[in-house]
């Protein structure tokens, strides 16, 4: 008779396991870009291993596979292997007999194709045409190509100001990066690989709140050229201040009554205070930017015959409407509208009401986290597909939770109730989640009869557009809404136009913004015959690079004040690093400007 | 100040010194491979590690530095398992036919394994495919390449020229020509600093040697050596003799023992690149439509193909007179071939060269114009030269010494300082100003051009002119120099230009010594030659005016135009179509 045991985890078991989490983590770092076929060769063996070999397809085929590709690195390849290759993929992936197999093959189906050129190219080149570029992970992740292993290595020596000047060189707004950037530097940070990427944002915040003194910037000498700026967001203030120290005379034209774009009309208080911003903001316009409040400008031929250069960066404020029944009725409100009000201090009245948000982003969070700040009941986050598929972050969706707010997901808005003109409740039409659409999984009616969610207010956050008419009416080109510019931010056709940030991008993140006027600075500049770029420079000396060795220690994470206190203010709402924990987070940091690929082709940029 | 100890020694050294310089001031030589200071410390191969206290991984000594009471090992079991295996991971992706090789005996590579006491490979050798243009000057062999990437930081931070990069990526990363471009159709100026760099037998030069052996054993061929200035200091390097017993009396000797049926000196021909020359620049000063100014040197092949791959634009500025050893081709098949009555083409002139670029030079198509032969039929380098010396068995300090052959060997100091940087400038200028003024030059008035910084300037007075000259070596300090140049930064008549850092001291076909730059001490070699000289003016050398009055008239005359100058214009770098793009990488406009 057979015996029954306890399922136990064996050693090797474990073992495997910490592998296969190992791998997790190497994987989600990624490395300094692979060779397209060195990486799926690596793909097509790692199937292989997950094979049981029972199948012909799977056994045979994935090595046979793998001896090809083989072929393909080592020169032995001519255009007939790339074809084998193919057929062979085809048939693993139309033949097997389990996903082990079949999705085996589509990866390598999907390589072939993909990377067809790159194929080639090793074919006839015997080299690889996929160049580097990321030679520092976290700052070819960082749009703006911050310094940070640079200013990591100031934060750990104590020198705050200076990590603050060697920030400021590439981003002029530090603080607000320090609270609400979206930090893509930390999705390949190789400390990943160790045990956590750095929480270089928190490092950044550390280092704002805790500069030792103010300083001023070097300004260069005034160059007579002059250049208008039609929008004060990130792109727009970017743009004015390289210009500025370049010695070109900016004049910004806002067309409301505060500088900032969204930072102030898209972003709560609780996460960027006001007074905050305003400062950040008054110590760029005090480098000598000209400001012109509740300006609101269309007319560029005036203004490219009144400045030397233009740079348009009016953003994505103008909202998206759902198209569904009753939309007009008193009581929904767009995101845009509503933060917007919040940024001129107008903040409308919630209190007891009931408030569906409508959406899954970032801004859909910040509305409904906001609704319960201003005192409403109830809060429900309305969104088609699942909490996975939110594109807002992880940590905004669990903080609304916290503080209060409902989640009701695969539910589509389809229709506001209205009683004599105003709200009373939002029908929506229950899904099921399906297959893939656009790379992400798409809903569809379930089988199901429509709820209906009794609110006063519906809050829709489905996305920003860009007020972009007047200009395209004035002959600028435009792209669905979006403003079209050349790689280097020019206009097509608008000889000394430039436009960039959300209003040429589409809405994005405030380190993309900044990017965008730091590009467009840099090449207005080269427009008016100057390279002052190689001078916008940081003379600082750096600590000393150092070794420290593996030494374990996973992330330290900002916290947040207490959900239940927080919700009833407007306060800052994340707690900044003590100083035991700054230090500690700043040791972590692998140096891989120094060390790796980073000691070849890395090492410090101080110009642009 | 900072204090550590180092295998038990204590050692006391200022901050940012790195532990491999910290352990050398104690004596302890830490082995290293692919480290060049200030040039390469990337620690790639991993043998400089050393184990620190406290630390669970080893560490390079060439990018770590010292800390305050830091306990190193510099031998410690832990790091000599490490050190020997990687050097055995290296060697199992190495052609180790160390005895065929051309560096059999100076090779990095081959000392190390010697030194950790390898004596078994136990990794299954794996060598990759490979191809290469054989009849290219200069030579790869990838088998042979440790991967150090000397070569294209020496490519890229001196030189400026990045030929070299970084090809595909994991096991079959391997240094190439970048931008899958094939190295003949490359903007490679041939300076042959990656060779010198290289610290195995992965770069080499076209091996020549064969060529001349043949054209030695062969009856009906008229032989001859001619031998460049710089050659004379150093080419008892590779038998560790000096350069006061490895003269050019024993040099003239060793070639006369290979069977050269004449061997000059290109000193000769020195002296009259500068009665060109220096005509030359002062008939564009008096008449700027001959040609514009500033004017360039053109006796460093290596610069002029950087300067035609570069800045083409900038072509019209070379001066038209050929390199030395190209002007001797032409002299030896037109007017000594007629001294001695014999076909030109039967002759075979042997440049002994401290240069690659040189190799490239002899085989243009218009430099043959004494007769439809190559003025020069083959160049070899020093090292060359020294391979021909060992397999002739020769023992340099026992020749007696001679003379070169007359009656076109006879030179002056002038000739012998274009071997060292400022020298051609200097030259010149002494000749230049006994045309303008008359006078005689006051010995080294003009020293001001001589030195080791990479670009000099000075500004001298030519009879109430004044004359504004700058000399830069190094292609990284040329590429400065042109770029100031062209934006109007700086203004110049006269302008020497030599490819290699330090000049043809530090050419790119001189002996190897890993580590070492010998430009600075070769170059004083030649200075103390001049120094010496009972001639230090190339108008004064007897066998000059000879050969003027009795066979070319003067300079720049028709015979002289024909013989001695060249037409820059009539060949072209093989640019590939994306040279542009590739050879600034520094676009001006940002994305």
């Amino acid at each position: 008779m057979s015996r029954m045991y306890v399922l136990e985890r064996s050693e090797a078991q474990a073992v495997m396991d910490e592998m296969h989490q190992a791998l997790e983590r190497r994987l989600e770092c990624s490395s300094l870009e692979p060779c397209p076929v060195e990486f799926t060769r690596a793909v097509v063996s790692m199937c292989a291993t997950q094979s049981c070999g029972k199948c012909t397809p799977c056994r045979v085929g994935l090595k046979v596979l793998e001896g090809l590709l083989d072929d393909v690195l080592e020169g032995r390849a001519d255009e007939g292997t790339l074809r084998l290759i193919e057929s062979t993929a085809s048939t693993i992936y139309n033949s097997a007999d389990c996903a082990i197999g079949y999705e085996a093959g589509e990866m390598a189906l999907l390589a072939v194709k993909g990377f067809h050129d790159d194929f080639v190219h090793h074919i006839e080149h015997q080299s690889c045409d996929f160049r580097r570029r990321r030679h520092v992970p976290c700052v070819s992740g960082c749009p703006a190509h911050v310094d940070i292993p640079g200013y990591i290595s100031l934060v750990s020596a104590g020198r705050y100001t200076d990590a603050v000047r060697l920030i400021r060189k590439d981003n002029p707004l530090p603080l607000v990066c320090g609270l609400i950037c979206e930090h893509p530097c930390e999705a390949r940070c190789r400390r990943g690989m160790v045990d956590d990427p750095m929480n270089i944002r928190g490092l950044k915040r550390y280092a704002v709140d805790h500069m030792e003194e103010d300083y001023r910037p070097v300004i260069l000498e005034p160059t007579g050229k002059t250049v208008a700026v039609i929008g004060g967001g990130p792109a727009g203030l970017s743009a004015a201040y390289f210009l500025t120290l370049m010695g070109h005379k900016c004049t910004v034209f806002e067309a409301r009554q505060h500088l900032g774009g969204m930072l102030r009309y898209g972003i709560p208080d609780y996460r960027l205070p006001h007074e905050e911003l305003d400062r950040e903001i008054k110590w760029i316009v005090d480098c000598g930017v000209e400001v012109k409040l509740n300006t609101y400008v269309t007319d560029i031929d005036k203004l490219r015959k009144e400045y030397d250069a233009v740079y348009i960066a009016i953003g994505a404020h103008n909202d998206r409407k759902l198209g569904i029944p009753g939309e007009d009725a008193e009581g929904v409100i767009s995101a845009v509208k509503m933060l917007r009000a919040m940024g001129d201090d107008n903040p409308p009245d919630f209190k007891g009401k009931r408030v569906c948000v409508v959406g899954g982003g970032n801004v859909a969070m910040d509305v409904a986290r906001t609704s319960i700040r201003l005192g409403a009941e109830k809060v429900t986050i309305v969104y088609r597909r699942r909490v996975q598929d939110m594109t807002a972050q992880v940590e905004e969706i669990e903080g609304a939770r916290a503080e209060g707010c409902e989640v009701l997901e695969l539910h589509s808005p389809k229709e506001i109730v209205v009683e004599d003109g105003h709200v009373v409740g939002l029908r929506v039409e229950p899904q099921i989640i399906g297959g893939p659409r656009n790379g992400r999984p798409a809903p569809r009616k379930a089988d199901a009869p429509d709820v209906t969610l009794d609110c006063d207010v519906v809050a829709v956050a489905i996305g920003q557009a860009i007020n972009s008419k007047p200009f395209e009416d004035l002959g600028v080109p435009c792209q669905r809404g979006r403003i079209v510019a050349n790689p280097d931010g020019m206009v097509p056709g608008f000889e000394n136009v430039w436009s960039g940030g959300d209003c040429e991008s589409g809405p994005a993140t405030v380190i993309r913004a900044i990017k965008a006027g730091k590009v467009a600075a840099g090449n207005i500049d080269g427009y008016f015959g100057y390279n002052h770029k190689d001078e916008i420079t940081v003379p600082i000396e750096m600590p000393q690079v150092q070794y420290k060795g593996k030494v374990a220690c996973a992330r330290c994470e900002l916290k947040e004040r207490e959900a239940c206190e927080r919700k009833h203010d407007f306060d800052l709402m994340e707690i900044g690093f003590t100083e035991e924990e700054a230090k500690q987070e700043a040791n972590r940091c692998l140096c891989c400007d120094h060390f790796g690929y980073g000691a070849f082709r890395g090492g410090r940029i101080f110009a642009w | 100040m900072v204090r550590l100890t180092i295998d038990t020694i204590p050692v006391e050294v200022p901050e940012h010194t790195t532990i491999l310089d910290a352990a050398a001031s104690v004596g302890i030589k830490i082995p290293t491979l692919c480290y060049l200071k200030d040039i390469n410390q990337i620690g790639s191969c991993r043998v400089c590690l050393v184990e620190i206290e406290g630390l669970p991984q080893l560490v390079a000594s060439c990018n770590n530095y010292v800390e305050e009471g830091m306990v190193v090992r510099t031998n410690s079991p832990k790091v000599r398992e490490a050190r020997r295996e990687n050097v055995e991971f290296l060697l199992s992706r190495h052609n180790t036919t160390c005895t065929s090789c051309v560096r059999n005996g100076n090779c990095t590579l081959q000392s190390l394994t010697r030194d950790l006491g390898i004596t078994d490979l136990p990794f299954e050798p794996k060598l990759m495919r490979w191809k290469w243009p054989k009849d290219y000057p200069l030579q790869r062999d990838n088998n042979k390449c440790v991967n150090c990437l000397r070569c294209i930081q020496v490519c890229s931070k001196i030189q400026e020229v990045d030929i070299w990069d970084l090809v595909n990526r994991s096991s079959h990363t391997a240094v190439n020509v970048g931008g899958a471009r094939r190295i003949e159709n490359s903007e490679c100026a041939l300076c042959g600093q990656c060779i010198t760099h290289c610290p195995v037998g992965a770069l080499s030069e076209r091996d020549d040697t064969a060529r001349v052996f043949d054209a030695l054993a062969d009856p009906d061929v008229i032989t001859i050596a001619q031998v460049a200035p710089a050659v004379r200091s150093s080419w008892g390097e590779a038998f560790g003799v000096s350069p006061d017993v490895a003269t050019e009396g024993r040099l003239a000797t060793a070639l006369k023992r290979m069977g050269f049926d004449y061997v000059f000196d290109t000193d000769f021909a020195a002296d009259l690149t500068i009665m060109e020359e220096a005509s030359e620049l002062l008939d564009r000063m008096q008449h700027p439509e001959h040609g514009p100014l500033p004017m360039f040197t053109s006796c460093c092949p290596g610069w002029v193909r950087y300067l035609k791959g570069h800045y083409p634009e900038l072509t019209a500025n070379l001066s038209t007179s050929k390199s030395p050893h190209q002007m001797f081709g032409a002299v030896v098949k037109s007017f000594f071939a007629e001294r001695l009555c014999v076909d030109p083409r039967k002759m075979f002139v042997v440049s002994v060269m401290p240069c690659l670029a040189k190799k490239a030079e002899c085989e243009e198509p218009n430099q043959a114009d004494a007769c439809e032969a190559p003025d020069v039929d083959c160049v070899i380098t020093v090292r060359e030269l020294d391979r021909m010396v060992s397999e002739e068995h020769l023992d340099i300090a026992m020749l007696p010494e001679s003379e070169f052959d007359k009656p076109i060997s006879e030179a002056t100091g002038a000739a012998v300082i274009f071997g060292a940087t400022g020298g051609v400038m200097e030259a010149a200028l002494r000749t230049a100003y006994h045309t303008v003024t008359g006078e005689a030059p006051k010995p080294d008035m003009f020293s001001d051009v001589r030195g080791m910084k990479g670009w000099k300037e000075a500004t001298f007075n030519m009879a109430g002119t004044p004359l504004h000259v700058a000399v830069a070596s190094g292609l990284g300090n040329t590429h400065h120099l042109l770029e100031a140049l062209e934006s109007g930064e700086v203004h110049y008549d006269f302008i020497e230009i030599m490819a290699c850092p330090g000049g043809c001291a530090g050419g790119g076909g001189q002996p190897i010594h890993d580590g070492e730059e010998r430009a600075e001490s070769r170059g004083e070699v030649l200075w103390g030659l001049d120094r010496k000289a009972d001639l230090r003016n190339s108008y004064e050398n007897p066998s000059i005016q000879a050969l003027y009055s009795e066979y070319l008239e003067e300079p720049l005359s028709e015979r002289a135009e024909h013989l001695l100058h060249t037409d820059h214009f009539g060949w072209d770098m093989p640019l590939a179509p994306d040279v542009k793009a590739f050879s600034k990488p520094q676009s001006k406009v940002l994305q």
